[in-house]
C-alpha cells in the first residue's frame, strides 16, 4: 500500500488550484511587463527576478536542508566573476558564460561543502560568515589579478539581442533572466517536492533517523550545498550583466545578510517564499533609503526579528493561510466536499 | 631580527583585542550554548555609550564603570526580550534573530552617532611605567586588562556557586532545574556578563582602530577564530587562541601571503579548526547520546 506523507505546506486541491492561478497571472504580468513599464522599472524587476533565483538557492540549503549559510554572497561573486572573465577576457557569448558560471559555482560550492558539512547549525553559519568576509579580499589576490583586475573591477557588455528581435538590450536581458528563472524554479520545485526534497528535510529534522533509513547524510548535504551555490552563482552571473560591472567590494557580507532576510521574510522552506522575498528585498531598501542611509538596515533587522516572532513561515505562511481560508469558504458556499 | 620582534609585538597587541572579544563569546557560549553573531556590534554600541559619557566630561573610570553597568542591563534585556522566547525553536530562527540584532545595533549606532571615525581616549597613555620600545602603553594596558578579565571569568566559572550553576544549566538544563537552579536566570546573567565583557573589549579596541559603527566587523571574525582555535568553552583557551590567531595573522601577512590576504587566514583557521579539531586546542570534547 502506498502511504502518502503529509508534508508541511501540503494543501488541498482547492488552494492548489488557487496557487496555480496565481502563478499563471504572475507569469502573464511578467511576460507583458516590458510593454507596460519604463526602463528603470524594468531594471528593478530584472533585479527582483535575479534575486528570486539566488533566494531559491539559499532556501534549498537553509530552508529545506537546514544548513545555515550567511556566506552566499561568496557564491554570487563566483558566478559574477565567472561571467566577467568568460565574456570580457575570453570573448565568449552569454550562452556559454551562463552555463560556465553555473558549473564553476557548483564545483566551488561542493568543495566548500566538503569540510563544512561536518559542522552543524551555528558553526556552519560561522564558517560561511568567515567566507563572506574573506571573499572580497580573495578576489583582490595578486596571483589571480591578471584575470580579476583586482580592486579596479571589470566592465561587462550586456548580451547582444539575437535574431534582430525588435527589443532593446535591457528588455532582452529581462527576458533572458525571466527564462532562466522560470527554468530554475521548475527544476528547483521538482527537486524539493520529490524524493530528494524529502531526504533533505529528513536530514534537517532527524539526521540520525535519516541515516538509519539509508540516506548518506554527508553526501546529500554536500550536494545540496553545491546545488544551492549553483543557483546563487547563476543569479550572480545574471546580476553581473544587469550591473554591467563587477568589483570585489560589491560582494560583501551585507549581500549575504539581505539574502538571509529575503528567505526568512519570504518564507523559509518554501518555493514561493523566494518570490515574496525577492520582492521584499527589491522594494523595501529603495523606499527606506530615501529617509536615511541607516534606515534600510534598521528596518531589515526589525522586520527579521518581528518575522521570527509573529510569522515564522514568512509572507508565504500568511498568503497560504489566506488562500486556504478563501478556498474553504468557497467550498462551503458550493456545498461541495465529502465530509 | 628587529623587524621580526616588531611584527611579533604588533601581533601581540592585536591579540589582546581578539582575546577580549573571544572572552565575550566564551561567556555567552558557557551560559547559553549559543554563538552570538551580534557580539561585536553590541560591543561597538557599548563603546559609543562610553564615548558619549566621556564627551560630556565624565572622568574615564567613572564612564568605564557606568558603561559596564548599562551594557549589563542591556544584555539582560536582550536575553529577556529576544532570546528567551526562542527556547526550543529551530536553530535557523535563532541565528536569524542574532543577525537581526547585528543589523539593528549597527544601523542604530550609525543613525545616532554617524559613520565618521572618531578617536577614543585611552586611559593608559599617562602611565609612565608602561613605556617601552615595542608596545604602546595602551597595548600593554589592554593586555593587562584582558589578563585580569580572563582570570576573573576563569575564577567565576571554576570557583563560584553561580559559575557552577551556569555551567550546569548549559550542560544539562533538566537536571539543573531539578536541583533548584533557575536556568532562565543563569541565561540572563550570562548575557549581561557577556555584554559587559564585550563592552570592555570595545573600549580596549576603540583607541587602536578608531570608533565607528563598523569597527568590530573584522575583529569579530578574528575573535571567532581565536575562540574556536582555543576552545570556545574555556576562557584561557580563548585568550590563547586570540593571541595565536593575531600572531599568525601578522607574521603570515607580512612574510608569506601579503597583508591584503589577512582575512583569509581567519577563514582557513576557522574552517581548519572546525574540521580537524572541532573542540579547539584546549577545549573539552563533547559527546552526544543518540
Amino acid at each position: 500500500m502506498a502511504v502518502t506523507l503529509a508534508r508541511p505546506g501540503s494543501r488541498d486541491a482547492a488552494s492548489r488550484r488557487f496557487g496555480r492561478l496565481a502563478i499563471g497571472v504572475l507569469l502573464l504580468v511578467l511576460l507583458f511587463a516590458p510593454m507596460l513599464f519604463g526602463s528603470y522599472r524594468i531594471f528593478q524587476i530584472t533585479t527582483m527576478v535575479i534575486d528570486a533565483i539566488a533566494l531559491l538557492g539559499l532556501n534549498i540549503l537553509t530552508g529545506y536542508n537546514g544548513q545555515i549559510s550567511i556566506g552566499h554572497s561568496a557564491f554570487y561573486a563566483v558566478g559574477a566573476y565567472t561571467v566577467a572573465i568568460v565574456t570580457a577576457e575570453l570573448g565568449l557569448p552569454y550562452w556559454v558564460a551562463l552555463p560556465c558560471a553555473a558549473m564553476v559555482s557548483f564545483v566551488i560550492g561542493f568543495l566548500f561543502g566538503l569540510p563544512a558539512l561536518r559542522l552543524g547549525g551555528a558553526y556552519l553559519a560561522l564558517a560561511t560568515f568567515a567566507l563572506a568576509v574573506a571573499m572580497p579580499q580573495l578576489l583582490k589576490y595578486k596571483l589571480i589579478e591578471p584575470w580579476t583586475k583586482g580592486t579596479l573591477g571589470m566592465s561587462i557588455a550586456k548580451p547582444a539581442v539575437p535574431f534582430g528581435l525588435p527589443i532593446d538590450q535591457d528588455r532582452f536581458l529581462y527576458y533572458l533572466a525571466l527564462l532562466v528563472a522560470v527554468g530554475m524554479f521548475a527544476i528547483g520545485r521538482n527537486l524539493v517536492m520529490g524524493k530528494v526534497g524529502d531526504a533533505m528535510m529528513a536530514v534537517r529534522d532527524q539526521p540520525t533517523a535519516a541515516a538509519a533509513m539509508g540516506i548518506d547524510n554527508s553526501l546529500l548535504k554536500t550536494k545540496t550545498f553545491g546545488v544551492s551555490a549553483m543557483y546563487t552563482g547563476v543569479a550572480g552571473a545574471l546580476g553581473a550583466y544587469a550591473a554591467q560591472y563587477v568589483a570585489p567590494d560589491s560582494f560583501t557580507f551585507m549581500l549575504s545578510i539581505s539574502l538571509m532576510v529575503g528567505i526568512v521574510i519570504g518564507g523559509a522552506g518554501t518555493v514561493s517564499g523566494a518570490i515574496y522575498g525577492a520582492v521584499f528585498i527589491g522594494l523595501v531598501p529603495d523606499y527606506a533609503s530615501e529617509i536615511s542611509k541607516a534606515v534600510p538596515w534598521a528596518l531589515y533587522g526589525s522586520c527579521l526579528i518581528a518575522c521570527v516572532f509573529v510569522m515564522p513561515d514568512g509572507i508565504h505562511g500568511v498568503a497560504s493561510a489566506i488562500t486556504a481560508r478563501i478556498a474553504s469558504h468557497s467550498k462551503e458556499r458550493n456545498g461541495g466536499g465529502v465530509r | 631580527m628587529q623587524g621580526l620582534l616588531h611584527q611579533l609585538a604588533t601581533g601581540v597587541s592585536s591579540g589582546g583585542i581578539y582575546a577580549s572579544l573571544a572572552l565575550a563569546l566564551v561567556m555567552i557560549y558557557r551560559s547559553t550554548g549559543h554563538v552570538n553573531f551580534a557580539q561585536g556590534e553590541m560591543a561597538m554600541f557599548s563603546t559609543f555609550i562610553a564615548w558619549s559619557l566621556l564627551d560630556r566630561g565624565v572622568p574615564y573610570w567613572a564612564a568605564f564603570c557606568l558603561t559596564l553597568a548599562v551594557s549589563f542591563v542591556g544584555g539582560v534585556a536582550v536575553e529577556r526580550v529576544l532570546i528567551r522566547p526562542m527556547a526550543g525553536r529551530r536553530e535557523m530562527l535563532l541565528v536569524t534573530v542574532f543577525l537581526g540584532l547585528f543589523m539593528i545595533c549597527n544601523s542604530v549606532a550609525g543613525w545616532i552617532w554617524g559613520y565618521d571615525t572618531r578617536p577614543f581616549e585611552s586611559p593608559f597613555e599617562s602611565f609612565t611605567f608602561l613605556q617601552n620600545p615595542y608596545e604602546t602603553p595602551h597595548d600593554l594596558g589592554a593586555m593587562l586588562v584582558t589578563f585580569v578579565l580572563m582570570l576573573a571569568l576563569f575564577g567565576f566559572f571554576q570557583l563560584t556557586r553561580a559559575g557552577l550553576a551556569m555551567r550546569g544549566s548549559t550542560e544539562n538544563p533538566v537536571s539543573s532545574r531539578l536541583v533548584g537552579i533557575s536556568v532562565d536566570r543563569m541565561s540572563a546573567l550570562g548575557w549581561g556578563m557577556a555584554a559587559a565583557t564585550g563592552a570592555i573589549a570595545g573600549m580596549m579596541v576603540a583607541p587602536t582602530v578608531f570608533l565607528e559603527p563598523n569597527m568590530m566587523a573584522s575583529v569579530l571574525v578574528y575573535g571567532f577564530a581565536g575562540a574556536l582555535l582555543g576552545g570556545i568553552d574555556n576562557p584561557w583557551g580563548a585568550v590563547a587562541g586570540g593571541y595565536i590567531v593575531a600572531i599568525l595573522e601578522n607574521l603570515l601577512g607580512v612574510y608569506v601571503i601579503g597583508t591584503e590576504m589577512r582575512m583569509s587566514v581567519a577563514l582557513v583557521l576557522i574552517v581548519g579548526t572546525l574540521v580537524v579539531k572541532p573542540e579547539g586546542l584546549f577545549g573539552q570534547r563533547k559527546l552526544a547520546r543518540v
